[in-house]
């Protein structure tokens, strides 16, 4: 079994590595890494009432989903989506538990449907007007293997164009010592089924019982450790690096994924 | 084209019954498992809920401890159901542990635990309690992770969560899954219980109604909020099946980019999503025999939905909701009415919809409020969420 796409574009966004463009050198060992709090902005695409309603996983999904399309000089609305993640809007989660423990029990019809884990698809179809399909998934720390499986065999089998968009944030405490995740980070890749002049690589997808591959950047590697959707970041590395080869990334054990990836440019 | 999968063994449990037996029955008897919200400490909203009997008093056992919460309790008692056990062990030895697929849907999974945990927080020091786990409980993936190792799979596994369609949605990700080779079974479906968040979200919204709710009635006010486990296994289809043998014929996807909360007026995702599924399929409206409806009965759903239906089908399909039987059960939602539809196809009727006194005259479909002793050869099941997301499944008779 083994799946396969092209890689047109790429999305990114985490402390220190402010998108694609910038992020590449960092990745690929020429330019140092420094952390700093990542700041992210609400998608203008968003109408404004929308606007104000979105938190800090909204709008790293969203960012990184409009650059992957940019990068790729593609068509939002021609593409279907797979959105994954560990967790979702998770200091809505906090705001909604806290107010269900308290007296009064009433919540914002606002908070209520950001508290959905499709929130982020759901403004993605309205600020990108997709009526494509769009699943979102969760696979507790293998959410971004388990969302690239998905988007692959949906190239595979179905022939689409999807985007696939990884993204998490930290919760706030109380959670925040139960499930520490150290920042927000996201990661988005337009994967087609035909090569265009956009292609980055062809990347090809096979269930493997490998160790999954460590970054050699000890801060890179403490993100890729510390947040599902960083879990991508070797996969990034190789294509920053413009090399071929294969990546193993982090799945459910026992399982890992093998990408052989071939450079189209 | 989907090539056919089949729905080789499934269970349910929901208000109506634990098992496919009293399931059936109470469909046969047009019987309601709504009753008046006294769920947990909820003493304030005038509702009506779907409650699974006896999840509270069927604890995991102890190998499986740490995932224990309501919705996984639910999960659990949902497996030991109709011999899907056994139907997943043998299943199991036949393809191998990594080549079987768990693919889940729900809403909430285990966030009660949470709910119940905030209220136990350290006084000085704002701290959740000891016996809080988070990854086993909370975790939107935990469902799908407690399945996985109660049976001991080594394959791929997932939840998909887009609110109401979750559990339809696993049918065609298992679909394209076993279509790429990636495995050559998968458990799919939904598990959903009650908790505060829905109970009182819905609330917020103003969509949950004060009595059993009444879908597709010209005075329906809103939701009745249920539970539910549901599980089937696809597979490809054996060599020879029964005539009675149910298959997953078609799926369709879609979304609104309309709103987060209220559907697209004229119900173009839905529609979408329905003729997604008849082309994946092969088929052509006048080839499907039942529909059932997603039918929330809140006021917009059902009004969006049955422009759709009616665009497609005119009003020649028979069709219903079954959630005034069910309650709405949010991400099992799919995954129960899937079944619900396959023992329509191997039991020889159209569930009429319960509760309905009055059909809305404004939506032109063929509304069913009675049963029919009618076999239906192939059915259309619609599932669509908040964030505007669709699916459509089709399910049809091996013969």
């Amino acid at each position: 079994m083994k799946l396969t796409a092209y890689l047109d574009g790429i999305g990114l966004i985490g402390p220190g590595l402010d998108n694609w463009p910038a992020a590449r050198p960092i990745l690929a060992g020429t330019a140092p890494y420094e952390a700093r709090p990542l700041t992210v902005a609400a998608p203008q695409s968003l109408p404004p009432a929308e606007r104000r309603r979105t938190g800090v996983a909204i709008k790293v999904a969203l960012a990184v989903a409009q650059e992957a399309v940019a990068v790729g000089q593609l068509d939002a609305r021609q593409l279907a989506a797979v959105f994954s993640s560990s967790g979702a809007d998770n200091d809505n989660c906090d705001a909604i538990c806290k107010v269900l423990a308290s007296d009064d029990r009433h919540i914002s019809p606002t908070r209520f449907h950001n508290s959905v884990h499709n929130a982020p698809a759901g403004y993605w179809g309205i600020a990108s007007g997709a009526m494509t399909p769009a699943t979102v998934l969760c696979a507790h720390d293998g959410s971004f293997g388990a969302g690239l499986l998905e988007a692959l065999t949906q190239v595979a089998v179905e022939g689409w164009g999807t985007l696939l968009v990884t993204y998490d944030m930290p919760y706030p405490e109380p959670l925040h010592a139960k499930r520490p995740l150290s920042a927000a980070f996201g990661i988005a890749l337009a994967l087609m089924p035909e090569r265009s002049a956009q292609s980055l690589a062809r990347i090809e997808l096979s269930l493997s019982d490998a160790a999954p591959d460590a970054l050699a950047e000890p801060e890179l590697e403490a993100l890729r450790r510390a947040i599902p959707c960083a879990r991508g970041l070797p996969l990034l590395q190789a294509i920053a690096r413009g090399e071929g080869g294969r990546v193993v990334l982090d799945y459910l054990a026992p399982l890992s994924l093998a990408m052989e990836i071939e450079a189209c440019r | 084209m989907l090539n056919s999968l089949w729905l080789s063994h499934f269970t349910a449990a929901s208000c109506l019954g634990h098992g496919l037996a009293p399931t059936l029955a109470a469909l046969r008897a047009q019987k309601s498992g709504l009753a008046p919200c006294a769920f947990e400490t909820v003493t304030d909203l005038a509702t009506y809920v779907g409650e699974v009997a006896g999840v509270d008093q069927a604890p995991l056992p102890a190998s499986l401890a740490e995932y224990e919460c309501r919705n996984n309790r639910l999960a659990y008692l949902g497996l030991r159901q109709d011999g899907f056990n056994a139907a997943v062990g043998a299943a199991a030895a036949r393809y191998g542990r990594r080549r079987i697929g768990v693919l889940l849907g729900t809403s909430t999974s285990g966030i009660l635990q949470t709910e119940q945990a905030y209220r136990r927080r350290d006084p000085a020091t704002g701290a959740l309690p000891d016996d809080f786990i988070y990854r086993t409980t909370h975790n939107t993936y935990s469902v799908a992770d407690f399945v996985r190792t109660a049976f001991n799979l080594e394959g791929p596994a997932v939840v998909v969560s887009t609110a109401c369609s979750s559990s339809a949605k696993v049918f065609a990700s298992a679909a394209r899954m076993i279509a790429a080779g990636v495995i050559d079974a998968a458990i799919v479906g939904g598990v959903d219980s009650l908790c505060l968040t829905t109970l009182y979200g819905f609330n917020s919204l103003e969509l949950l109604s004060s009595e059993p709710c009444r879908p597709y009635d010209a005075e329906r006010n809103g939701l009745s909020i249920g539970e539910a486990a549901a599980f089937i296994l696809l597979e490809r289809p054996a060599a020879s099946l029964d005539a009675d043998a149910v298959l997953l014929l078609g799926a369709g996807e879609s979304s609104d980019a309309h709103h987060m909360s209220s559907p697209h007026p004229e119900g173009l995702g839905a529609r979408m999503a329905m003729e997604a599924a008849l082309k994946t399929a092969g088929l052509q409206p006048a080839d499907i025999d039942y529909i059932n409806l997603h039918g929330t009965a809140t006021p917009s759903n059902d009004a969006a939905e049955g422009n759709a239906v009616a665009a497609l089908f005119g009003n020649q399909v028979p069709c219903s909701s079954t959630k005034g039987a069910t309650g709405h059960t949010l991400g099992a939602a799919g995954g129960l009415e899937a079944i619900i539809s396959a023992l329509a196809l191997q039991r020889g009727f159209l569930p009429g919809g319960v509760n309905t006194h009055r059909v809305d005259p404004d939506i032109p479909v063929q509304y069913l409020t009675a049963n029919q002793q009618r076999a239906p050869r192939r059915v259309l099941s619609n599932s669509f969420g908040f964030g505007g997301t669709n699916c459509s499944l089709i399910l049809g008779r091996a013969q």
